[in-house]
């Protein structure tokens, strides 16, 4: 068994709410998740479930109230902001929305250059590192001269992807990285997540909603749902035969692009619902 | 590797080269910044361009006329008048900077430390600000004035304080925007400390928005210090405009040209600044110059006959609803060319039918839903064909007839619902006026029958989500509002542009479902554009397949699904994520610091 890169356990995430003396959201309850190296976990849930926060938790930029966050055997919680930044060339991310992660009015080549000349690379190195990095994301060598608003979703996506290798780091926060993706272009950029980590053996916790995106990239899945994991285990396991019924849902809502399996799937989840409806209207008679 | 070929034409000119391009484009900016700058120069070198000096009085030329030795004559006391008005707009000038520097240094930096950092201070400067802006600034100036003496700096540098509180407001909101975007958190976690991204990442858009509000800072500055001096509140002994207006109205009636010439230098200096911030905020706003209308090129026959045939094709088949023959889109481009993005195609719904319009970004659809319903975007218009409504044209139709059918007989549905209520109204307020438009019920019975939609398009508490702003529910109940709101006049077409590719799984199942139980409920013919062929295979009856502007495949749903032909269609099938897929399981990575590892894998 390898040592996990990472490690979270129990962690709390609180927000503040408005109001005096209201008690704060709670969008994490008490979470735990390992990761070891080069490996994908797959984060699944609807929108309000916690997924996006997790992510946030371990990049730093959520408050975590309670836990703690393992990386490397560094606590990571505890950091000042100093000893934070410094994680930046360890953990990366890659953000959902393509056109607003890219700072409009840089071109290319000074988004991807950033993290370097933050870490005092020189003017040169720094040139054939984005050089190197644009090759292995895929786009021409002239991009560094041009600005975001010149590439699609896709291309854009690279930028973001190529920015997050700039300094090898071995954990890549990805949240919803495909969602704003056409399906076509989705498929291509899964591939090139999944062709990075099998040549580098960087680690991947890979936040998404959609379940067939999860069994593309993911070794194990993990179903957040208000603020908990309620299922968790190997890909193969949890996409081919959910335990949880949540999750049995959230498969289910998934649309096949078959119209008559779709059919199935439909009337299948209808029972799902119905089951569920008459289970909570139960528990609502004991209570 | 189609997503590196799909890009709109490169734009390789740099940022900064291309504004200035812009910015010399236009004749209204450019004229205004070489006013300023002669009006700039002739402060600066005014003992070169008269020989006079200002403060001299000479009784012979008192009240002079123009010419004879003084080029605009002379004013009530003898002084050249020419003299006065180049070294007054030394001191003009120099007083609006030092008001302008001022209100940019206090209100740029506190805005920029209460927009970046938040908490206390930003709770303490916005307090102040609003103090400021509540204050009176003509009355704290005299006020002052009785303090601290006749200087007209000091009124210029208090003035400056009072007009730091827009500065403030001005950059505090604008880096707070700035703040929340994802590219800030993606140079935090990249390790840049906060003083680099203020720097790099939020100053550049502070910059812009700064500059206009300069222009109109400092034309501000010249007047209120005009006006002072017009009340014989500033000093008397040096030359300005304002203590030449006050001269030239006392003496209106013996000598009424002294008062045109400072009138005339500080209305033209206000309003070239005004000018020049206006285009300045042109060239850094607009990305491309401004976009016309395009008209449609070659119009396919007169108006007359397109309405004939109408009645004859809605003779042909009584169940269609909409029948889309040839249609072209088009966008007006910067150098003045028209790019065409939807080719003429043609497309039919009926009644009660779903029709499915699927492609990946780029390829034209949504344009084509948009052209249906004439919502294109400006510069964009039908360019030819026909969209055939009820025996109408509706390419042809005009906006005023186009809007009595938008919402009553075709409604629309958008990808993103949030963005499409207005934030500063109830849920409620948004639903009930377009059915006192359109169906002309009363408040009573609007509101009514808006619980009664919200109801129907299953939403528990109806009544609580009437009362409710959008903000305060989620984004699948915003998008059963908004279908509330399109079925309210009970369309017979209902257009949706990716009703749920904003949307999570599960709820874009429980909109699916929703769209499909209110399509057989009202018998609706429903447009359905969309990237997903899952929704497809759920929703569709009929499903056509669009590429490049171009439908390259359609055919029932079912058939398309057991049995395409077009390669791109293949390729589109090909994307989808299918169980085959599952990515192997985990393996631990070779670990450099075992050495045996490294050898048993290589």
């Amino acid at each position: 068994m390898t040592e996990p890169l990472l490690q979270i356990r129990d962690v709390v995430v609180e927000y503040p709410s408005k109001g005096f003396r209201t008690k704060p959201f709670r969008a994490l309850k008490g979470v735990s998740l390992d990761i070891r190296p080069g490996e994908c976990v797959g984060l699944v849930g609807e929108s309000g479930s916690g997924k996006t926060t997790l992510g946030r938790a371990v990049l730093g930029l959520a408050p975590v109230t309670g836990g703690s966050i393992r990386f490397d055997g560094r606590e990571l919680t505890a950091m000042s902001s100093r000893e934070r930044r410094g994680m930046g060339s360890d953990i990366q991310v890659v953000f959902q929305d393509p056109y607003t992660s890219l700072n409009p009015s840089m071109t290319i080549g000074d988004i991807l250059a950033e993290p370097l000349t933050a870490r005092d690379v020189g003017r040169k190195a720094a040139q054939a590192r984005v050089a190197e990095l644009l090759e292995q994301v895929r786009l021409p060598t002239d991009s560094v001269r041009r600005l975001p608003r010149e590439f699609s979703g896709g291309q854009r996506q690279r930028v973001a992807i190529a920015r997050a290798l700039a300094l090898d780091p071995r954990l890549i926060i990805c949240d919803e990285p495909v969602s704003a993706l056409d399906l076509s272009t989705q498929a291509r950029v899964l591939d090139l997540f999944v062709e990075i980590q099998e040549r580098t053996g960087v680690a991947y916790l890979f936040v998404t909603h959609d379940l067939e995106v999860v069994r593309h990239v993911s070794h194990r899945v993990a179903v957040m749902y208000q603020g908990e994991i309620v299922e968790r285990g190997e890909t193969a396991d949890v996409t081919s035969a959910p335990e949880h019924p949540y999750t049995q849902r959230l498969w289910m809502a998934s649309p096949v692009p078959d119209p008559v399996a779709q059919e199935r799937r439909r009337a299948e989840r209808q029972r799902l619902l119905a089951v569920q409806a008459e289970q909570d209207q139960q528990a609502g008679a004991v209570a | 590797m189609s997503d590196l070929t799909t890009t709109l034409p490169a734009d390789t000119r740099s940022a900064d080269a291309s504004l200035a391009k812009r910015l010399l484009r236009d004749p209204l900016g450019l004229v205004s910044l070489v006013f300023l700058v002669v009006v700039v120069l002739a402060a600066v070198l005014a003992p070169l361009l008269t020989q006079h000096d200002p403060t001299v009085a000479v009784l012979g030329d008192v009240l002079a006329d123009p010419g004879d030795g003084h080029l605009l004559g002379g004013d009530s006391a003898g002084r050249d008048v020419f003299a006065r008005l180049l070294y007054g707009s030394r001191f003009s000038l120099l007083g609006a900077a030092l008001a302008l520097g001022v209100a940019v240094v206090i209100g740029g930096l506190s805005g920029l430390v209460a927009g970046y950092f938040g908490r206390w201070f930003d709770t303490l400067s916005s307090g102040a600000a609003a103090v400021l802006m509540a204050l009176p600034g003509m009355v704290v100036l005299l006020a002052a004035r009785s303090v601290v003496g006749t200087s007209a700096w000091w009124a210029m540098a208090i003035f400056g304080i009072l007009l730091s509180a827009s500065v403030f407001r001005l950059v505090r909101q604008t880096v707070q925007s700035v703040r929340n975007e994802l590219y800030v958190d993606a140079a935090r976690v990249a390790g840049l400390s906060d003083l680099r991204i203020i720097f790099r990442h939020v100053l550049r858009v502070v910059r812009a928005p700064i500059i206009i509000q300069a222009g109109f800072i400092a034309s501000v500055a010249i007047a209120i210090q005009a006006g002072l001096e017009f009340l014989g509140l500033g000093d008397m002994s040096i030359p300005t405009w304002g203590s030449m207006l006050n001269d030239g109205f006392a003496r209106i009636y013996q000598q009424p040209l002294l008062i045109l010439w400072p009138s005339l230098m500080i209305a033209l200096v206000c309003l070239a600044l005004t000018l020049v911030a206006n285009s300045l905020r042109d060239a850094l706003e607009s990305t491309s110059s401004p976009r016309r209308a395009v008209a449609p090129t070659s119009p396919d026959g007169a108006s007359g006959d397109a309405t004939a045939s109408a009645t004859n094709h809605a003779a042909d088949d009584a169940g269609t609803l909409l029948r889309v023959e040839g249609l072209r889109v088009g966008y007006a481009m910067p150098d003045g060319s028209t790019k065409e993005i939807v080719h003429g195609i043609d497309l039919e719904v009926r009644r009660g039918e779903v029709v499915g319009l699927i492609g990946e970004s780029g390829s034209g659809k949504t344009q084509s839903a948009f052209a249906i319903m004439k919502l294109l975007p400006e510069g964009g218009g039908i360019l030819g064909g026909r969209v055939l409504w009820k025996g109408h044209d509706l390419a042809r139709l005009s906006e005023r007839d186009m809007t009595r059918i938008r919402g009553k007989e075709i409604a629309y549905v958008p990808q993103e619902p949030m963005s499409n209520l207005d934030p500063s109204f109830t849920i409620g307020a948004q639903l009930v006026e377009p059915m006192r438009v359109h169906l002309g019920l009363s408040r009573a019975q609007a509101r009514t029958r808006a619980v009664e939609l919200l109801r129907r398009v299953g939403i528990n508490q109806p009544e609580r989500v009437f009362r409710a702003y959008p903000h305060e529910v989620s984004g699948g109940m915003a998008q059963r509002v908004l279908i509330a709101g399109a079925i309210s006049c009970e369309p017979e077409l209902l257009v949706a542009d990716e009703p749920t590719t904003a949307l999570d799984v599960t709820v874009q199942a429980d909109i699916l479902d929703l769209l499909r139980s209110l399509q057989d409920d009202f018998d609706m013919g429903i447009l359905l554009v969309t990237h997903n062929f899952g929704v497809v295979a759920d929703l569709c009856d009929r499903v056509a397949v669009m590429r490049e502007g171009d439908i390259v495949e359609r055919g029932s749903t079912r058939d398309i699904f057991v049995h395409h032909e077009h390669p791109y269609t293949t390729q589109l099938f090909d994307a989808i994520l299918t169980p085959e897929n599952t990515r192997q399981p985990y393996r631990a990575p070779d670990q450099p610091t075992t050495p045996h590892t490294e050898v048993s894998t290589s």
